[in-house]
């Protein structure tokens, strides 16, 4: 990764944690101060479905090359889209429990999300029960392809056609909502962008951790 | 087209020689309906009754389809592999699921109503959800199947690979019956049949696209 990204990565990140938490936001009825949630839950969900969109580039140029690096690269992708999907059901159970009194509700979104979470971990155990490495990658690129296809129907799809009790369904208060408020987007737009930076870097070391893994064991 | 012709011809002939695999599923129906019988007793209250009635269908199609690919031989495969395209051994196994699952289902609508009764208002259009329910189950389950086989051929990994990506469908599906069994109007059900029809136009698509990957080995 170039050094100028990393920069913009943490120059962004440090202004949107700091001044998520300082700038004035406006204060909506049941929200209140809890809207600055969307400086750090909002993020995760955009990097996740950022790196999730790569696994899914990389599987498919997997297939059409047989590359091995294509498949490291979709394998790498995938794990750090499941870990910023936790930190997303993490930051959005906190606030769920505080705004609406639950931890979990049956919502679309809320299961869409914990749906996908269960498809890449699928996704991760059938790698795992494969132990030739070329049989592994392809079968696991036609699985990955297969049930990214099915969940975005799910994803973005269904929640349009159903209410829901979450921000940006059924009249609830949205970001389309704060356009007015043009503070809260100088916060949010650097926000998402120093997130999808960041997960991009951790799939960039992870990869160089994988070679020089796999290079130790060609020595041996 | 002929290909697939002879292959689905061949699945229904397998299927007529071993016909205590097709009992077999019939009897788990009937079994499994019975316990929920004997457990529940009646149910009058109709999210209940559309939702045990969709969970029994999901487990009799991971089993049903589950031996799709399972029980064939290495030895067999090879032998489709030299004789026929990757397309069509998909796309025969897809439709001959899909009919497996239209008679289990016609079975379970059956079976399901003797015993825990029937309350459904609009029944032409439950049964419309019911095939385009069916096809989905089949089209889903088939590729995964074929994935499993690849991956050391356990029944557990089929049931960890399909239920996550069934959940669209079991959620739409179950959102559609239950409207059918309310007796809502097409004017307002319509847009769950049109997501189920695409589900299933993009989850055969998909197949066809991706399954010659799997077969190559």
């Amino acid at each position: 990764m170039k050094l100028y990204l990393k920069i913009i990565c943490v120059a962004f990140l440090l202004f949107s944690i700091i001044g998520g938490l300082l700038i004035p936001v406006p204060r909506l009825p049941i929200l209140h101060e809890t809207i600055r949630n969307l400086f750090y839950h909002v993020p995760m969900w955009f990097s996740m479905i950022a790196v999730l969109i790569a696994s899914l580039y990389y599987s498919i140029k997997y297939l059409g090359s047989n590359e091995m690096r294509y498949d490291v690269l979709a394998e790498e992708s995938a794990k750090v889209g499941v870990m910023f999907g936790i930190l997303g059901l993490i930051t959005g159970s906190i606030w769920a429990k505080n705004t609406w009194g639950a931890w979990w509700t049956n919502d679309v979104k809320l299961n869409g999300a914990a749906a996908t979470m269960l498809v890449y971990f699928a996704y991760f155990l059938l790698r795992n029960s494969l132990d030739d490495e070329y049989k592994r990658a392809r079968i696991a690129a036609v699985y990955s392809i297969f049930a990214f296809a099915l969940m975005a129907v799910f994803i973005f799809i269904l929640p349009r056609l159903t209410d829901s009790l979450h921000p940006g369904n059924g009249g609830n208060p949205a970001f389309a909502k704060y356009d007015l408020d043009s503070t809260m987007r100088i916060v949010f737009y650097p926000a998402v962008i120093g997130w999808t930076l960041l997960a991009a870097w951790i799939v960039n070391i992870r990869v160089r951790i994988h070679k020089i893994q796999n290079h130790f064991l060609d020595l041996e | 087209m002929k290909e697939i012709k002879s292959l689905l011809q061949k699945e229904i002939m397998l299927e007529w020689k071993q016909k205590y695999a097709f009992n077999g599923l019939v009897l788990y129906i009937v079994s499994t309906i019975f316990v929920c019988f004997l457990s529940f007793k009646q149910i009058i209250d109709p999210p209940t009754w559309n939702a045990l009635f969709w969970i029994i269908m999901l487990f009799a199609s991971v089993n049903a389809i589950a031996k799709s690919f399972l029980t064939e031989s290495r030895g067999r495969q090879l032998y489709f592999y030299s004789i026929a395209s990757a397309q069509a051994v998909i796309l025969s196994k897809i439709i001959y699921n899909l009919v497996l699952m239209l008679v289990l289902s016609i079975f379970n609508l059956i079976f399901y109503t003797l015993f825990l009764g029937n309350i459904v208002q609009d029944m032409p259009m439950f049964i419309v959800g019911l095939c385009l329910g069916s096809a989905g189950f089949a089209s889903v389950m088939t590729m995964i199947s074929a994935i499993a086989s690849k991956a050391g051929s356990s029944s557990t990994l089929m049931a960890i690979l399909s239920f996550p990506i069934l959940i669209p469908l079991l959620i739409t599906i179950i959102r559609f019956s239950k409207n059918a069994m309310d007796g809502i109007d097409w004017s307002i059900n319509y847009k769950f049949a049109i997501i189920l029809i695409a589900l299933n136009v993009l989850t055969i698509a998909l197949s066809y696209l991706l399954f010659p990957y799997l077969w190559r080995e």
